[in-house]
C-alpha cells in the first residue's frame, strides 16, 4: 500500500501482497493439476490431438471463447475502449457473433462429419496438395508467431506487475504452458481454457462494477466522457462524445469520415470478410469444436460460445472507457499528453488502461484475482496457439509429407516434441518481439491476410462441386497477395513501408485489404475452375453440399433433445439477442 | 457413424452402473478454485484492509467473496446432480484411405 503514493517511481506498477501471491499460486496449482489429471486420459494420438472427441458442448463452447480471449484481445480491446469508446463492440457483435453462428449452422457439419482432424486436412481432401500446403504452412507459422507475441505480453505484464525480470517471467510462463500441454494434450488445454474463462470473469467483473460505482454508474460514465470530449484540446483528436457513446455508425473505429461508408466498411469488411475468414476457418477455434462428442455438440460449440462472447465487451471495453475518465495517466494520454511510466517503462500507452484501473480501484485480494485472471488469459491464448500448432505440424506436415506410415504412438511422440519445439521458438519470438515490437505488429497484420481469402475458398468449395483443385491454391495465393498489395499501397498498414497511394489508414485499410482478397479469390477461383479439371464427384461426399446425403450433416438423435438444446433454435436466440444489443448501444 | 451420444447423460444412464468422470470433472475443479478464492476474499473483506478509498466505499472483497462462494456451490451441486458418464466404449476413428495411414494399436480404447 505504501508504494501506492509514489506509483510512477515505484518498481512495480501494482503492489501485490502475500494474499495476492497466494491467490496467484493457487491458480497455478490448479492449472498443473488439470494437466496431470488429463494425462491419465491420454492413450493415443486422437486423445492427445482431438481430446478423443469426447467433450460436452458447454465445455468446448467456453473453450472456443477462451482460446480467443487472450492477451491481444483483453489488453487490445480495453485499449480500444479507452481510445475510441463503445464502437469497439463491433469487434464482438458484428465481427464475431454472425460468423460463429454461421460456422455452427452451415460449416461445422462438413468439418465434423468428414472426420478430418484439422482444417488444413479438409483443404487437402477437397483441393489436394497445393491448397493444403499453402494453408498448413501459413497457419503453422502464424501460430508460432502469435504464441510468441502472447508470451511476450505475458512476460511484460508479469514484469510490470510483480517486478520479475522479463526473461524469468518468459521462462516460467513457457514452462507452465509446456508442462500442461505435453502432459494432457488438447484435453488439458481445453479444460484449462474453461477454468481460465471463469477466473477471467471473476477478475474483470468486479473491476468493471467497482469502476462503474466510482464514476457514478453508466450515466455518470456517459456524462464524464461527454465532458472530457468537450474539453479536450483539438490537437488530441479525441472522437466526439456521440461517437464514443454510440456504436453506429462507428466512424471512430473504421477511420472513414462518411457515416455511410463507415457502416458499409464495418458490415462488409469487418463483419463479413475479416470475421468469417477468422472464425470459420481458423483451426485454433475449429479444433475446440472438433473435440466435442457428437456432430450436434460440434455445431453447438460456437453457438453456445456466442452467448458469453456477446457479453465479454461489457467486462473488457467498459473498463477501458472507465479508465479513460478515472485513471489520471490515461486521461492525460487521451488529452494529447505523454505521461511517463506504464508497463513498458517508456511512457503510458492505451494498452495499460486495464492495469492502471486495477491499481486505482482494487483492494488487495481482488487484486490477486485480477492478476491471476490476466495471467490466465495470456496462457489461454498461448496454449491454444500451441495445441493447434502441434496438431497441424504432426498430422498435416510431418505425417503427410515427411514420415508417412508410422505407428500412432510415433505421432503422439512427435506431437509432444512439436509442443516442446513450439514453446522454445515462442520464447525466441518473444525475445525478438521485446526489441522489435513494430515488426511483430506488421507480421501479425500480414498473417491476418492469410485468413481473408480462406473463407472465400472454403465456402465456394463447399457449395460448388465444379470448383477444381487448381482453383483452390490459385485463389488462395492470389487472394492473399492482393491483400498484401492493398496494405502496401495504403497509408500505414505496414508502417513506413506502406506507400500511401490509396488514402486509407487504420482499420479502414485492413477492411479494404481483406475485401480485396475475398473478391479476387472468388473471381479467380471461378475463372480457373471453368478451364481446369474438377475432382470426380465420387470423391466429394462429405465435402460438398450437393454430394453429401443430408443424414451425414445432421445428428439423427438431435430431435430427442428439448428445443433449447437444439442447434437451430439456439442460433436463433443468439441472433435475436445480438440484434437487440446493437439497437441498445 | 454410430457415435451419437447425446451431449449430456440422460438421468437413467447414471443409474445403469456406467462409471462417472468423478474427480476429473472440470466442474469440480472450477467449483474448488472459485470456492477457495471466495473464502480468501471473504476473509479479506472481514479482516483485511478494505481500501475503501479505492473502491468508493464498498467492501468489494466481501461482496466478491460471497459471490464466488455462491458460484462455486452452483458448480459443485451441478456436478453432483448430473455427473458425466464415461461411455463404455468410444468408436475408434476409422482409417481413411486418403491420408497416410495412422496405424492404430489393436485394443486401444
Amino acid at each position: 500500500m505504501q508504494a501506492m503514493a509514489g506509483a510512477p517511481a515505484a518498481d512495480t506498477l501494482i503492489s501485490a501482497n502475500a494474499v495476492d501471491y497466494l491467490i496467484i499460486a493457487l491458480y497455478f496449482v490448479f492449472v498443473l493439476g488439470i494437466g496431470v489429471m488429463a494425462r491419465r486420459a491420454v492413450s493415443d494420438s486422437i486423445d492427445f490431438f482431438l481430446s478423443g472427441r469426447s467433450l460436452p458442448a458447454w465445455v468446448t463452447g467456453l473453450a472456443f471463447i477462451s482460446a480467443n480471449l487472450g492477451a491481444v484481445e483483453i489488453m487490445g480491446m480495453s485499449a480500444n475502449g479507452a481510445e475510441l469508446g463503445i464502437s469497439t463492440v463491433h469487434y464482438f457483435w458484428v465481427g464475431a457473433i454472425p460468423a460463429m453462428l454461421f460456422l455452427g449452422v452451415v460449416m461445422m457439419p462438413f468439418y465434423y462429419g468428414s472426420k478430418v482432424r484439422s482444417v488444413p486436412e479438409f483443404m487437402f481432401r477437397r483441393f489436394g496438395t497445393g491448397a493444403h500446403l499453402v494453408n498448413a504452412l501459413s497457419f503453422a507459422l502464424a501460430q508460432l508467431l502469435i504464441a510468441g507475441v502472447n508470451l511476450y505480453l505475458l512476460g511484460s505484464i508479469v514484469h510490470a506487475l510483480l517486478g520479475w525480470p522479463l526473461w524469468v517471467a518468459l521462462l516460467v510462463a513457457a514452462a507452465i504452458v509446456l508442462s500442461y500441454i505435453t502432459l494432457g494434450g488438447l484435453s488439458a488445454a481445453i479444460y484449462n481454457e474453461v477454468l481460465q474463462f471463469f477466473v477471467i470473469v471473476a477478475a474483470l467483473l468486479p473491476l468493471t462494477l467497482i469502476g462503474l460505482h466510482r464514476v457514478g454508474g453508466y450515466q455518470g460514465l456517459r456524462d464524464k466522457i461527454t465532458e472530457f470530449a468537450g474539453s479536450a484540446p483539438a490537437s488530441a483528436a479525441v472522437p466526439p462524445a456521440d461517437q464514443q457513446l454510440q456504436s453506429w455508425p462507428g466512424e471512430a473505429l473504421s477511420g472513414f469520415t462518411s457515416p455511410f461508408w463507415s457502416v458499409v466498411g464495418i458490415v462488409f469488411g469487418l463483419g463479413f470478410v475479416l470475421s468469417f475468414g477468422y472464425w470459420t476457418t481458423n483451426f485454433v477455434e475449429v479444433q475446440r469444436a472438433m473435440a466435442s462428442n457428437s456432430i450436434s455438440a460440434a455445431r453447438k460449440t460456437p453457438i453456445i460460445g456466442s452467448f458469453p462472447k456477446m457479453f465479454v465487451p461489457f467486462i473488457v471495453i467498459l473498463p477501458g472507457m472507465i479508465a479513460a475518465v478515472l485513471v489520471k495517466e490515461i486521461g492525460e494520454l487521451k488529452a494529447g499528453g505523454t505521461p511517463p511510466g506504464g508497463a513498458s517503462g517508456e511512457g503510458v500507452k492505451y494498452n495499460d488502461s486495464l492495469l492502471l484501473l486495477m491499481r486505482d480501484v482494487l483492494p488487495n485480494g481482488l487484486l490477486g484475482v485480477a492478476i491471476a485472471g490476466l495471467l490466465a488469459a495470456f496462457m489461454a491464448g498461448m496454449a491454444a496457439n500451441i495445441s493447434a500448432f502441434n496438431t497441424v505440424f504432426s498430422y498435416d506436415l510431418w505425417q503427410r509429407y515427411i514420415r508417412k506410415d508410422h505407428s500412432d504412438d510415433y505421432y503422439l511422440r512427435i506431437g509432444r516434441l512439436a509442443t516442446v519445439g513450439a514453446t522454445v521458438i515462442a520464447i525466441f519470438t518473444a525475445i525478438v518481439a521485446s526489441s522489435f515490437s513494430n515488426v511483430m505488429d506488421y507480421l501479425q497484420t500480414l498473417f491476418g491476410f492469410f485468413n481473408a481469402p480462406l473463407f472465400a475458398t472454403f465456402i465456394l468449395g463447399m457449395f460448388w462441386k465444379r470448383m477444381t483443385p487448381t482453383a483452390g491454391w490459385v485463389g488462395l495465393s492470389a487472394g492473399t497477395l492482393s491483400a498484401v498489395v492493398v496494405a502496401f499501397l495504403s497509408k500505414d498498414a505496414f508502417g513506413s513501408v506502406s506507400r500511401g497511394v490509396i488514402p486509407l489508414e487504420g482499420q479502414g485499410a485492413a477492411f479494404v485489404a481483406a475485401s480485396a482478397a475475398f473478391v479476387v479469390d472468388i473471381v479467380l477461383s471461378v475463372v480457373v475452375s471453368l478451364v481446369t479439371q474438377p475432382k470426380p464427384v465420387s470423391e466429394l461426399r462429405g465435402l460438398v453440399y450437393s454430394e453429401t446425403p443430408r443424414k451425414d450433416l445432421v445428428d439423427p438423435m438431435e430431435h430427442r433433445l428439448p428445443w433449447y438444446r437444439r442447434t437451430l433454435p439456439l442460433a436463433g436466440i443468439s441472433l435475436v439477442l445480438v440484434t437487440i444489443l446493437n439497437f441498445l448501444f | 457413424m454410430s457415435q451419437h451420444e447425446i451431449d449430456a447423460p440422460a438421468p437413467d444412464a447414471a443409474r445403469s452402473g456406467r462409471h462417472t468422470a468423478g474427480a476429473f470433472d472440470i466442474r469440480n475443479f472450477i467449483g474448488a478454485l472459485l470456492g477457495l478464492y471466495g473464502v480468501i476474499l471473504t476473509l479479506m473483506g472481514l479482516l483485511g484492509d478494505k481500501a475503501l478509498d479505492k473502491t468508493g466505499g464498498v467492501n468489494a472483497n466481501l461482496y466478491a467473496g460471497i459471490g464466488l462462494l455462491v458460484v462455486s456451490a452452483v458448480f459443485i451441486v451441478w456436478a453432483r446432480l448430473k455427473p458425466i458418464v464415461v461411455p463404455d466404449d468410444v468408436e475408434p476413428v476409422q482409417d481413411d484411405p486418403t491420408r497416410p495411414a495412422p496405424k492404430r494399436r489393436p485394443g486401444s480404447h
